[in-house]
């Protein structure tokens, strides 16, 4: 189990490596689209990521109602094992 | 159809010879070769070692998050285009989005990304695959980066013609300005194959150099000891504009494309016409677009890959439609094969040599063949030669028969 400020760190680290996000900008009231300039295809590659991070499968029709870094840190805390 | 001639003013490239176009220019003058021999273990098997690496990575060029969404194929395009954009000075001048257009080649596309994802689909799963593999691997993707990277709206072309791709969007270039759809067209071609199984492929046709021991050697077009070509990545991008703008704009004006011209043979799948007919006809008929006759001619750009068909095919067509008088150059023996990328850098060394007055050598031409359109030609070996030129052409050919011919003339 992490905890809320280990996801959101992980998430942070998975933003940068995959759409360049600085860390520090990765905070939770922060939308993906809007805010952090993260297209759909990067989208999916972030569900891949957090998989391999957290062993959290993100299903497509929950990841289109992942809108900001706090959704996706709450659907993380809610469902790792 | 607008009157005005079309004018080069911007030009890029990154290719085995350096990561820009002085840079290439100056080794390419200096004599060096960017040809190398692959030491990877997977290479032990092939009859052809040899390849023309880029001598910059363009990840090291770009933005890495850019970097990682782009095939190398796009990646190296997006560089040259970039750097040729820059210099035009076409961004400032204030011309619309909507009248920018790209056209950009590439004989292969995304072919390094479709085997590295076929890979992960094989290892991991259809769930692994990026989502990023279709943009990445279609044709048309490099156009589309170069078009994202300036901001063209005016139409994103790609033409896919093999080894005659970057000259075949040069060509559209010049169309496109002339029937008035666009007032700055960036051109170029790119290719970035380099992988074990375009290498078995290519292998297998037995069209490349095995050569193996003596790597700066192996690219030797026109000599009687050549056995094929060594592939090469990079890419080039020439910005064209109609010269009565340009010239308002104040813009430096490297030269004037002056005519263009394709032709197909007709005659085989992948082996080229032996007298070079449909070669002959593209440059025959490139010149009368140009207005210009044979002897205003004085130098060629050979697409001469170090084949031993191919060389000779077009010996016969450089002679038939043109005739002796002219320098030869075939920058392939040093570059190696840039295949989609190809006719659009060997563009670029043909405006640089309208442009500095100098005809590049031939390298490794030691002994030229028997054949006797290849001793009837005046192919520069050496050293670069000075001359007087005032209009020079660029062949460019592809399997599939594709024939490309190209006029540039002194601004």
């Amino acid at each position: 189990m992490s905890s809320t400020q280990e996801i959101q760190s992980g998430l942070a680290e998975i933003l940068e490596e995959v759409a360049g996000v600085t860390p520090a900008d990765a905070t939770p009231e922060k939308s993906f689209t809007e805010d952090l300039d993260v297209d759909s295809l990067s989208m999916v590659e972030i569900a891949t990521a957090v998989e391999d991070k957290f062993g959290v499968a993100i299903p497509d029709d929950e990841l289109g109602s992942i809108k900001t870094v706090g959704d996706a840190i709450s659907y993380i805390e809610k469902n790792q094992a | 159809m607008s009157t005005s001639d079309v004018v080069v003013t911007g030009l890029g490239a990154t290719t085995p010879l350096g990561g820009d176009v002085p840079t290439t220019w100056e080794a390419l003058l200096a004599g060096r070769s960017g040809v190398s021999r692959i030491t990877d273990d997977w290479i032990k098997e092939y009859p052809a070692q040899l390849v023309a690496r880029l001598a910059t990575d363009p990840a090291e060029q770009l933005d890495r998050v850019r970097a990682r969404r782009l095939d190398r194929s796009q990646q190296v395009a997006v560089v040259a285009a970039e750097q040729a954009w820059a210099e035009s000075g076409a961004a400032d001048s204030g011309v619309a989005p909507e009248r920018v257009a790209v056209v950009f080649g590439t004989g292969i596309g995304g072919a390094l990304t479709l085997l590295g994802q076929d890979d992960v689909l094989e290892e991991k799963g259809p769930k692994r695959v990026s989502p990023f593999t279709i943009p990445m691997l279609m044709p048309n993707g490099p156009a589309a980066a170069v078009g994202l990277a300036i901001g063209a709206k005016g139409g994103v072309h790609a033409p896919v013609s093999a080894c005659a791709s970057g000259a075949e969007a040069i060509r559209w270039g010049l169309d496109l300005l002339r029937f008035d759809r666009a007032d700055v067209v960036l051109v170029g071609g790119t290719e970035a194959c380099v992988h074990p199984l375009p290498m078995a492929g290519f292998a297998a046709m037995r069209a490349m150099s095995t050569r193996n021991d003596e790597p700066e050697r192996a690219s030797r077009p026109f000599d009687k000891g050549r056995d094929g070509f060594v592939l090469g990545e990079g890419a080039a991008a020439l910005v064209l504009e109609r010269g009565d703008s340009a010239r308002a704009r104040g813009a430096r004006i490297h030269a004037r494309l002056a005519g263009a011209a394709g032709t197909a043979d007709g005659y085989d799948l992948v082996a080229p016409h032996p007298e070079g007919e449909g070669a002959a006809r593209a440059i025959t008929a490139a010149l009368r677009d140009a207005d210009l006759t044979p002897a205003d001619v004085g130098h060629v750009n050979a697409h001469a890959t170090s084949t031993p068909v191919g060389d000779t095919a077009e010996a016969a067509a450089i002679r038939s439609s043109i005739g002796d008088h002219v320098l030869v150059s075939a920058t392939k023996s040093q570059t190696g094969h840039l295949l989609g990328a190809a006719g659009a850098l060997e563009a670029v060394f043909t405006v640089l040599a309208l442009r500095e007055q100098v005809v590049p050598a031939t390298a490794n031409l030691d002994d030229p063949d028997d054949d006797a359109n290849v001793q009837a030609l005046d192919i520069v070996r050496g050293e670069p030669r000075r001359a007087t030129l005032t209009a020079a052409v660029n062949d460019s050919f592809g399997f599939g028969g594709h024939n490309m011919a190209l006029v540039f003339a002194t601004a």
